[in-house]
């Protein structure tokens, strides 16, 4: 068992980790440093374990034995408890700057445990320019000990002159296949495990998300009616409306118990008892108010990855039935709605599929640039009514 | 003492002035505070007889957001007859004791009017004429408020000078004549315009809507939010605005108006208007450069579709 176990079929990238962790270790003992570099890029394409790899070679790093997985080191480096490694996920739309200010810091830290100061940013394409440039003078010039860890889907999501300061690491999507094992050694049964598999299109979290949980299928379900639901102009809208609908209630879903619970821990920070009459502390509106903002951005990004991820789904569904249109030789996606998709195969032309899957990408691309998403997807509905 | 009560501004500025002048003071012997910024002993200074019998009078705006010991400072203050002391109170919950406490001393109390809906200010607009010594013809009064908008004090001016220049009785004709083309726009009503299908009316009330300073976003939104309700009535069949009204989940009249507009609408041209709304609003969030022209765009094709 090593730590790199969580990594599904990266088997490449787990040798290049491997190695470096071993330089490192040798860097740590003061013998030749080559081989260790000190900022890396872990790209690629969402659910292909770009975190995973990310804290994974953080716990190699820090253990001994070069990620053992089972010893104190690789435990809390991979919980995020590790007092030489700092994991920044930005939970608003946005890295802040005083968030970058506050890496560039902690990162010139001597590490505590005398290995290295790691520091691990998960989706560091959210730093807009400014941000970026914060933390540019700390990946030009590290503190010895300090390691960048930062993860994107593409180099070209970061700025030329970060992007060129990394060593990069690109992850492919996992196969099927290895998915599905994977999903087995977890405990689902097989028949679940490949089907979750496919219909994650090799995005690991969703797929273990659609193995694991009722829910999660139950929504993929509602989803992919979509295509029979745009029959009509009339069912465009109640379908968009719907589609939207689902991505606020899944939203709500997950980040309404975190807001309460931020509210609450704030309020009683602010020694807020809510007794009427009570003075509550100088600035305490403000810190409520920054609070509530933040949460408020929270809502918005994870509403927006939530109608993301129905747009995935959905356009893997028009490419099945292009597949199943040009009689191409390929695995389907959906091998639940085989029904389904043979029958729109039939009804429509491939070019017209073409074109719908066009416009579920134009869609996807309209709310990344902030058009209202239940007017972005009214407009994809029509399109694909129009075919 | 005077305590003014109400928070509409112009309003209270008016009462104040009243007050002022009542306590025979002009200008230069007024000081006018926010209740921040004046002290306790400032207060007490002037609202101590004086041997000369030159202190001004005292205006204190925003009681309500007095502390403990300013409320004091006046309290005491109202207690003495000769002071020439007027406050202002914005109403409501807040600082209520303050104005309680006022109350009780016996101040002589002005209670301002709230402006809320149109009803109010076309009563407003009457009684302005009145004051100005005219009177006012019934629908001219509503064509007097849709021309000058909401905002009071230029509703007292516009009053005023239409007494002054058409006369003591003002009709519909006068308020025209007078008030011309300016007209409050917004983004609804740029909408309401568009879905109509007249290019040329929803063009000019776009221009006004920017002119008051509207937002484009807000164009494409009412365009797309007017959209959405004529193809949800229009899906909802046929049936009185009431009984629709529970399963659409919304008001009758919005029903009712929207009925009307789709008898212009088919499928297709409410999927054309759709995409190019949405394609507008890209532009208008950055996509394009001039969010404006996304935005006259977006009206000029919703109104084509209406009519095609």
């Amino acid at each position: 068992m090593t730590v790199f176990d969580g990594l599904i079929g990266q088997d490449r990238v787990v040798d290049v980790l491997q190695a470096a962790a071993a330089a490192a270790a040798s860097s740590v003992r003061g013998d030749s440093s080559a081989g260790m570099t000190h900022a890396w890029l872990f790209t690629g394409p969402p659910g292909s374990g770009r975190s995973v790899a990310a804290r994974a070679f953080a716990a190699a790093l820090q253990c001994p034995q070069g990620g053992c997985g089972e010893c104190h080191e690789c435990h809390t480096a991979m919980g995020g408890s590790h007092p030489d490694v700092t994991v920044v996920v930005p939970a608003g739309l946005h890295l802040l700057i005083a968030e970058a200010r506050e890496i560039v810091a902690s990162s010139a830290r001597a590490p505590m445990l005398g290995r290295w100061q790691v520091t691990v940013i998960e989706d560091a394409d959210r730093m807009e320019e400014r941000t970026g440039n914060t933390l540019l003078k700390a990946l030009e010039e590290p503190p010895p000990r300090g390691v960048f860890l930062l993860c994107a889907p593409s180099p070209e999501d970061l700025l030329p002159t970060i992007r060129s300061r990394c060593r990069l690491v690109t992850l492919r999507i996992p196969p099927y296949d290895a998915v599905a094992d994977y999903l087995v050694r977890e405990g689902v049964d097989r028949p679940t495990a490949e089907f979750a598999a496919r219909a994650a299109q090799g995005h690991v979290g969703r797929a273990r998300r659609l193995a694991r949980d009722d829910e999660a299928r139950r929504r993929r379900r509602d989803v992919l009616k979509l295509p029979t639901q745009v029959e009509t102009v009339g069912g465009c809208f109640a379908a968009a409306a719907a589609l939207v609908g689902a991505a606020r209630e899944e939203a709500t879903v997950l980040t309404g118990e975190l807001d309460v619970a931020e509210s609450t821990a704030l309020r009683d920070a602010l020694g807020d008892v809510g007794g009427r009459g009570k003075a509550r502390p100088r600035g305490a509106a403000a810190a409520v108010a920054d609070l509530e903002r933040r949460q408020k951005s929270r809502a918005t990004r994870t509403q927006r990855d939530a109608l993301d991820r129905a747009l995935i789904d959905l356009a893997a569904f028009y490419r099945d039935v292009l597949a199943a249109q040009v009689g191409a030789q390929v695995d389907l996606v959906n091998v639940d709605l085989d029904r389904t998709v043979r029958a729109l195969a039939e009804s429509s032309t491939p070019e017209s599929t073409l074109r719908r899957i066009g416009a579920v990408l134009a869609c996807r691309e309209a709310i990344d640039t902030n058009v209202a998403p239940l007017l972005a997807v009214e407009a994809m509905a029509l399109s694909l009514h129009a075919g | 003492m005077t305590v003014i009560v109400g928070d509409e501004e112009f309003l209270v500025d008016r009462a104040v002035s009243d007050a002022v002048r009542g306590y025979g003071a002009s200008g230069a012997d007024v000081r006018d505070v926010a209740c921040a910024d004046v002290s306790v002993e400032e207060i007490a200074e002037l609202t101590s007889p004086s041997l000369f019998g030159d202190t001004p009078v005292l205006v204190v705006r925003g009681v309500q957001d007095a502390g403990k010991d300013l409320a004091a400072a006046l309290q005491e203050a109202a207690g003495i007859p000769e002071a020439r002391v007027v406050v202002t109170h914005a109403g409501g919950a807040k600082g209520k004791a303050v104005l309680d406490g006022l109350k009780a001393t016996g101040a002589r109390v002005v209670e301002v009017p709230r402006i809320r809906s149109p009803r109010d200010r076309e009563q407003f607009v009457a009684d302005e004429i009145r004051a100005a010594g005219g009177t006012i013809a019934r629908d001219a009064v509503g064509d007097l408020v849709a021309a000058v908008g909401g905002d009071l004090r230029e509703l007292a001016t516009a009053c005023f000078q239409l007494v002054a220049d058409a006369g003591p009785s003002v009709t519909a004709d006068d308020v025209a004549a007078h008030h011309r083309g300016r007209a409050e726009s917004t983004g609804y009503a740029v909408a309401d315009r568009a879905v109509e299908g007249d290019v040329a009316a929803a063009l000019e009330t776009l221009r006004w809507a920017f002119a008051t300073g509207v937002d484009p976003v807000l164009v494409s939104s009412s365009l797309a939010a007017n959209l959405r309700t004529i193809a949800a009535v229009a899906s909802a069949g046929r049936g009185s605005p009431d009984s629709l009204a529970a399963g659409l989940g919304m008001p009758a009249w919005k029903i009712r108006r929207a009925q009307g507009w789709a008898r212009r609408w088919r499928p297709d041209t409410l999927r054309r208007a759709v995409l190019a709304v949405a394609e507008a609003d890209a532009h208008i969030k950055g996509a394009a450069d001039d969010a404006a022209f996304a935005a006259e765009r977006a009206v000029v094709v919703v109104a084509e579709c209406a009519v095609a």
